[in-house]
């Protein structure tokens, strides 16, 4: 047994109301950038539909993840490394821009700078890509909420499985009262990542303190086999930088406690952080399991008891440190994937072993049931409409569970049972013990159920260990050690051999710091005009005043004649 | 002025290489891509970048026997002058035809297709003209030198390469190069003049050929601890282990 700690999430998607916050607030914090336009590190579907980039589902197509070979060993569906250095120079399972969709502005200028004329001048929209003038036909978004989906939800590749053949046809006939509902989705941190196992520089890693993957955008050389290699498709080609970009479960807050963006701003307060134990060892074995209905299982048995002494011990042995052995007890992860058994993982027939669980929707089945004027609080009328609903219970198997429609149905019926359980305690009756132990749980660890998905507060949502205080100093984000004290940096003693400019990157927390102060104090778009005549305080050594230091002032003769020489008066 | 030419700057632009790579690789490891733009086009691309690619790899190995093996050991293993340029200028010719088609393919994609023009930069387009211009040369030297023998007979391996050898060596005989057809001193000039520009184009990701991939593990597992962030420890404060 080796333990690793891993960093994972669950949503549940009960609470998901699709407003894309967790989007977009994503968007801002790391993809707002030239070349990451069509780039969604969170992105929110509705499903039925297509999803983004369309028909990622597909492997058939797209060849994501990995597969068995003839002898049951686990291998790259796309195929091994040899063969991924002969076609390295087309990519041939590459998705194109039109796949995700072509970005755009508008023209907005014209709005202010139309001359005067009959009509409104309108603000066309152009291309980021080509820069010219466009027809927007596709967005990341294009079939939110089923829109002008009665035209190509059809082409879900879900619905479109074998197994769906009849759920298909059902939905077709019945679309405008067919269920939906909305499915967030960020990087799977996997814990056996086929983007990492497909790159073939070896750029993106799995981090060994907390399983975070990352892309060394140093060592990334641009071969674009990583997003090719990923069934979820969330590994982004930067089409300007030409480098590999991901997710990043936004290390730098993590590091320090807090929870990832899209966790911070939901809305729903859906999202949940925590630690997950897991024996690497077993990874590759319970990833090669052949039965794919036997997947979820197995993926859940890698993922082992905080509480148990032997892992505690085995924890301690393998250098993860005690307080995040105690985080792990807590963590919210470790209740609902294996304690509750309500989160389920998605797409697990892919093999990589995601990270991000899933809570599924009861909603599809309630709404039905309301709909016939039915108590749709009552137990037994759950219970019988979660066995009757076939089209989104198996559409959910599909999803979750390699179409296993027993563990989709199981957690279903946990979640109506405390539904109507709760609804007794709340109307003041007596709580009906029968309920629970229909569903094989206890009174408290229903009620405990409930205070976790319905009452959790911040601190017990996100439940993440810091890095380590001794480390904490120099961590991104805290950055309490001067600003300008990186390597090369100014504040350092002596610099690269180019001169003061020259030397590693600036630290992400120095860039952003500028960039936004800049941004923020701009009267002007991004660089004002007299950019170029002022000192870049970076590169600045900290003698004299330059020209262009202080913003000239009236009172003041012209510096050139009053001051000395640099430094002649010491 | 065959000193200039054939001593003084083909190690000026030995050194540009040598010492461009050095500082691109400390100081742009970031900028170190192939900069592909097959999100923007991919029909073109999955004919013409294969083929240039493949055609280069012959075409590089061509040169490498070429100019680095010395004529006698070819002889010692016994293999006949006629024979050894008869495979030279069909692997040569194969090679160098896809090469430059592929090139041609590649060229017309960058120019045509709106995004991918609008990505490639000036030194992109530097680039592209002394790598069409030293393939071109090449091709020429190949079928109007060594087929046609327009100009009379030359064999590069009694010139060229034994300068190119002595040039490596340190050591340069520019009187051989001095002598030779002015298609392959041309050929030879352009090509000094890529690898001077080299460690500045794309052309860098060349160094990265990922063959480390066919041995290593496949996933990659890294600690946080190797940089803090990006921070590196101060001296005297580095931890314990």
């Amino acid at each position: 047994m080796k333990v690793m700690a891993q960093m994972a999430m669950v949503m549940n998607l009960d609470k998901c109301i699709g407003c894309h916050t967790c989007s977009v607030t994503c968007k801002q914090a790391w993809t707002n950038r030239a070349g990451t336009e069509y780039v969604w590190f969170n992105n929110v579907e509705t499903r039925p539909g297509q999803g983004y980039p369309r028909r990622y589902e597909d492997q058939e197509t797209w060849q994501g993840g990995w597969t068995l070979n003839r002898r049951g060993r686990l291998k790259l569906r796309a195929g091994g490394r040899f063969k991924k250095l002969v076609t390295i120079f087309s990519n041939p399972k590459l998705p194109s821009i039109d796949d995700y969709y072509e970005p755009w502005t508008y023209d907005y200028a014209t709005l202010t700078d139309a001359p005067a004329q009959e009509h409104t001048p309108v603000a066309r929209p152009k291309s980021l890509i080509s820069g010219k003038n466009m027809k927007i036909t596709w967005s990341a978004n294009w079939d939110d909420d089923l829109g002008g989906s009665k035209e190509t939800f059809e082409r879900d590749p879900i619905l479109q499985k074998e197994s769906l053949k009849a759920v298909a046809s059902k939905v077709k006939r019945s679309f405008d009262d067919t269920f939906m509902f909305y499915l967030p989705r960020i990087c799977e941190h996997c814990l056996n990542p086929s983007c990492a196992a497909s790159c073939p520089s070896g750029a993106i890693y799995k981090r060994s303190e907390d399983g975070i993957v990352l892309v060394d955008q140093d060592r990334c050389r641009g071969w674009r086999m990583c997003v090719s290699g990923c069934p979820y498709k969330k590994v982004y080609f930067n089409h300007r930088t030409g480098k590999a970009e991901k997710c990043t479960f936004c290390f730098p807050r993590i590091e320090v406690g807090l929870p990832t963006v899209c966790s911070e701003t939901c809305v729903g307060r859906l999202r949940y952080i925590g630690l997950a134990l897991y024996d690497a060892d077993r990874v590759l074995e319970a990833a090669s399991v052949e039965d794919e209905h036997q997947l979820y299982d197995a993926q859940r048995s890698v993922l082992l008891d905080p509480n148990d002494p032997e892992v505690v011990r085995a924890a301690e042995r393998d250098g993860v440190p005690f307080d995040w052995v105690q985080a792990a007890q807590r963590s919210p992860i470790h209740a609902l994937i294996n304690e509750f058994k309500v989160a389920l993982p998605l797409h697990p027939e892919y093999r990589t072993m995601p990270m991000v669980w899933y809570i599924p929707p009861l909603s599809p089945v309630v709404d039905v049931v309301k709909e016939t004027g039915e108590d749709a609080e009552d137990a037994g009328n759950l219970f019988g409409a979660i066995d009757a609903l076939r089209i989104p219970v198996e559409y959910l198997a599909e999803l979750f569970t390699a179409g296993d429609v027993a563990p989709v149905d199981g957690v279903l019926k946990k979640l109506a049972a405390m539904r109507s359980y709760m609804r007794d305690i709340n109307m003041g009756r007596e709580p009906n013990a029968a309920i629970p132990e229909a569903v094989g749980m206890s009174e408290e660890q229903m009620y405990d159920m409930y205070r976790l998905l319905a009452l959790a507060k911040y601190d017990e949502r996100y439940v993440i260990p810091p890095a380590h205080a001794e480390q904490a100093h120099s961590l991104e984000e805290l950055a309490t050690e001067c600003a300008l004290d990186y390597d090369g940096g100014p504040g350092m003693v002596g610099s690269g051999p180019f001169g003061e400019g020259s030397g590693a990157s600036v630290p992400i927390a120095v860039e952003n710091f500028t960039m936004l102060q800049n941004r923020q104090t701009a009267d002007t778009m991004a660089g004002p005009d007299d950019k170029a005549s002022r000192v870049n305080l970076l590169k600045w050594d900290g003698k004299g005043t330059p020209a262009g230091l202080f913003p000239p002032r009236d009172d003041t003769p012209d510096p050139a004649e009053s001051a000395s020489p640099e430094g002649g008066e010491r | 002025m065959s000193v200039l030419l054939w001593v003084i700057v083909p190690y000026l632009c030995l050194a540009t290489f040598v010492v461009g790579h050095f500082w691109r690789y400390r100081y742009d490891k970031f900028g170190w891509t192939t900069r592909s733009s097959q999100l923007y086009e991919d029909r073109l691309l999955r004919l013409g970048s294969p083929l240039f690619h493949f055609g280069m790899l012959g075409v590089v190995g061509g040169h490498v026997i070429g100019l680095l093996i010395p004529e006698s050991w070819t002889d010692a293993l016994g293999i006949s002058t006629e024979t050894y340029h008869l495979v030279a200028i069909v692997g040569g010719l194969i090679a160098g035809v896809m090469a430059l088609v592929g090139l041609v393919i590649l060229v017309y994609r960058r120019r045509t297709v709106g995004p991918v023009f609008s990505a490639t930069t000036t030194m992109d387009k530097v680039m592209y003209a002394f790598l069409a211009a030293a393939i071109a040369l090449g091709m020429w030297n190949t079928i109007a030198g060594s087929i046609l023998s327009v100009g009379g007979h030359y064999d590069y391996r009694e010139g060229v390469s034994v300068w190119y050898r002595s040039f490596l060596a340190f050591n340069p005989q520019p009187d051989l190069m001095a002598d030779a057809p002015l298609g392959f001193q041309l050929h030879a000039l352009v090509a000094f003049g890529l690898f001077a520009l080299w460690p500045f184009t794309r052309l860098v990701h060349v160094f990265s050929a990922p063959v480390g991939y066919l041995t290593r593990p496949y996933i990659v597992y890294r600690s946080r601890d190797e940089a803090l962030g990006t921070h590196r420890d101060r001296r005297g404060w580095e931890r314990v282990e």
